[in-house]
């Protein structure tokens, strides 16, 4: 699903650059769960950018379900994010003034799609994160468990090849947490490939593979057994 | 670009901080009231200072005799002369593109004495010797009967038409004055028609204070034999009076014996170049209304670019999000455009109608209280509820420009990253 060839990326501020991506190499198949894990400044966010066609490598190939990602102007990296991504980020960044259905919403509207339709796929999304009756609210009326969960059904709803999740449960307490993961593995379990970037290593070993990320390379890569949230919830 | 899902988008957007949106808004609302109101009140002052024409045809002119200011063919100077009937046939034959020559007599006027008397009666009136196409040149209303004919200029009837101040001076209420006879310095007139004048201002009570009488009858009745007391010429509409007049004096001069550089010796008063000087004046107010009033519409403009930049930035988040999630960067930019573009639109027309408001009130002011020197019906035609949308759409586009592509500007990954 991406295949991933010596990538580098580097900062520059004024006359400093940062060498962030020391050339990654790096495959996930369909269906795989994997946590990238790091500490800060490992690089780990900026490699999730550069999957998610939010940020741009200097260097290296990056190729997603066959297609080779290579000098995106943002119209076209704006489609490939719609047809194939969705995100999940760690302050969940729903947009405050819409409901949960609007937010859900939102992807496919610039996918194009009938009101109707995108209705009726939100309310589909949102049931199936166990939102359906709070579809009228707004974000702020919302715990952060809901909120992301939202979220999640956000990045579903445009029905996506690749989920990507920063940090998903770091701003939630550990029970939330868990069930966020739940809600993750879930997914998952009915074939979505999963990316997700996390710091903590009881959500990593939540997933199938953990990606250990310093400095700018990868120093491990290894399948772990997978722990069940269900089991801590 | 104009589907049901964006505009949702917007007035969401709009809805979102609606003091701000109101107070941005205002300064647009205000700009294009005072814009429009300021068009209003030059058209105004333009009516009112017009009605002071009358409805005289102003593509006109009067001429009248003086004395002779050079000695010319053994004739002394200071002579004075008077133009005849046949004058006016040898304009009308000489002098091409004239749409109207009428030779004038008067009588009475300006604090005048009693010069007319029906029974008991008495009254001061101006009385006019005129040809038929008078009333084309300057218009009035008959209310009733008729004006005079030529063949009442044939025939040299004694016949009259009385303004409705006549009326009022010599019969009773009630009283029919059709048939009627009128006895003007001695003189026996029928009354054939009455008539005020069109729709005219201040003056009215001058111009319904006349009596009108056929040009040859006023010849006999009252020993002017076939003298002309003055002329008032018309050209045609495509003709200016101005360009036409020298020739008609040159002609006036060689037929009256008076020297050709004589400028004295014949007065007149050229309607059409006073008429042209004060349109040019009101449509330099026109241009300072404009003027000034863009420039007011501006600063409300500005404002409104002002904001967007604001909600640009606070809403850089959002917009990253937006892009994370599939926006093209036009579309982002086309929102904040659309966005500006309905903000300016929406308060603009707001502005518009709160113009025709204080308009409607002004107007309805004036009409009670009756009216004012120089001023009347302040109004603006629907051109310029055009013009004003028109410059509402170009700012609009031009507040949401540097806002829209500054929202786009950011690289999604930064946007996402601001708090």
């Amino acid at each position: 699903m991406i295949q991933i060839k010596d990538l580098h990326k580097s900062y520059h501020m004024g006359s400093n650059s940062l060498h962030v991506l020391k050339g990654i190499n790096f495959t996930v198949e369909e269906g795989e769960l994997v946590s990238i894990m790091g500490s800060s400044g490992s690089g780990k966010s900026t490699l999730l950018n550069i999957i998610g066609m939010l940020d741009e490598a200097d260097k290296g190939s990056y190729t997603l379900d066959g297609v080779v990602i290579k000098d995106l102007n943002e119209k076209i990296a704006a489609k490939y994010r719609n047809q194939f991504l969705g995100f999940v980020f760690q302050s969940f960044n729903l947009i405050n003034y819409k409901s949960a259905l609007d937010n859900v919403s939102m992807p496919m509207y610039y996918q194009g799609l009938k009101r109707k339709e995108r209705t009726d796929r939100a309310m589909h999304y949102l049931e199936k994160v166990g939102l359906a009756d709070w579809h009228h609210h707004l974000p702020s009326e919302l715990s952060g468990g809901q909120k992301q969960r939202v979220a999640i059904a956000r990045a579903l709803a445009s029905e996506p090849k690749v989920l990507l999740a920063d940090e998903p449960t770091g701003a939630l307490d550990s029970t939330t947490s868990y069930e966020v993961m739940e809600l993750i593995q879930q997914i998952n379990d009915e074939g979505k490939t999963i990316l997700i970037v996390t710091h903590e290593d009881d959500i990593a070993h939540m997933t199938k593979r953990i990606v250990n990320l310093k400095d700018g390379v990868i120093i491990k890569d290894e399948n772990v057994n997978q722990v069940k949230a269900k089991a801590h919830v | 670009m104009f589907n049901k899902e964006r505009w949702n988008e917007i007035l969401e957007a709009l809805n979102a901080n609606k003091f701000r949106t109101f107070l941005t808004a205002f300064g647009v609302f205000w700009g294009i009231t005072i814009l429009v109101l300021l068009l209003a009140l030059t058209n105004g002052l333009k009516n009112g200072v017009t009605a002071d024409f009358g409805d005289f045809a102003t593509n006109s002119m009067f001429m009248w005799t003086q004395g002779t200011t050079k000695p010319y063919k053994g004739l002394p100077k200071g002579r004075y002369f008077n133009y005849k009937i046949d004058d006016v046939e040898a304009i009308k034959a000489e002098v091409p593109n004239l749409k109207y020559v009428s030779p004038r007599n008067q009588l009475g006027g300006f604090r005048g004495n009693n010069n007319a008397v029906r029974g008991t009666k008495t009254g001061a009136f101006e009385i006019y010797g005129d040809y038929p196409e008078f009333i084309k040149q300057q218009p009035m209303d008959i209310l009733q009967g008729r004006f005079i004919s030529y063949s009442d200029i044939n025939a040299k009837r004694k016949v009259c038409v009385i303004g409705v101040d006549v009326i009022k001076g010599l019969y009773d209420k009630d009283e029919d004055p059709l048939g009627t006879y009128i006895k003007i310095n001695g003189v026996n007139f029928m009354v054939v028609g009455t008539f005020k004048m069109a729709n005219s201002q201040g003056d009215n009570e001058q111009d319904a204070n006349t009596i009108y009488i056929p040009f040859t009858t006023f010849g006999q009745a009252f020993n002017r034999g076939d003298r002309v007391g003055w002329m008032a010429i018309t050209a045609n509409d495509e003709v200016s009076i101005t360009a036409l007049k020298q020739q008609v004096f040159d002609l006036m001069k060689s037929r009256h014996k008076v020297h050709p550089d004589d400028e004295r010796a014949i007065g007149h008063f050229d309607l059409s170049e006073q008429f042209e000087r004060i349109s040019g004046l009101f449509s330099i107010l026109t241009i300072v209304g404009y003027f000034v009033g863009i420039l007011v519409l501006a600063s409300g403009i500005i404002g409104i670019n002002n904001i967007m930049l604001i909600v640009v930035k606070e809403r850089t988040k959002e917009i990253g999000i937006r892009r994370a999630l599939g926006a093209t960067p036009g579309m982002i930019k086309g929102q904040i455009l659309q966005e500006s573009l309905i903000l300016t639109i929406l308060s603009g027309m707001m502005g518009v109608s709160f113009a025709a408001l204080v308009i409607w009130v002004m107007n309805a002011i004036l009409d009670n209280a009756g009216p004012v020197e120089n001023f009347a019906n302040p109004s603006v035609g629907m051109q310029v509820v055009f013009v004003a949308l028109i410059i509402l759409i170009v700012s609009g586009l031009l507040a949401g420009l540097i806002p829209a592509s500054r929202a786009t500007k950011m690289k999604p990954v930064d946007a996402l990253r601001t708090e």
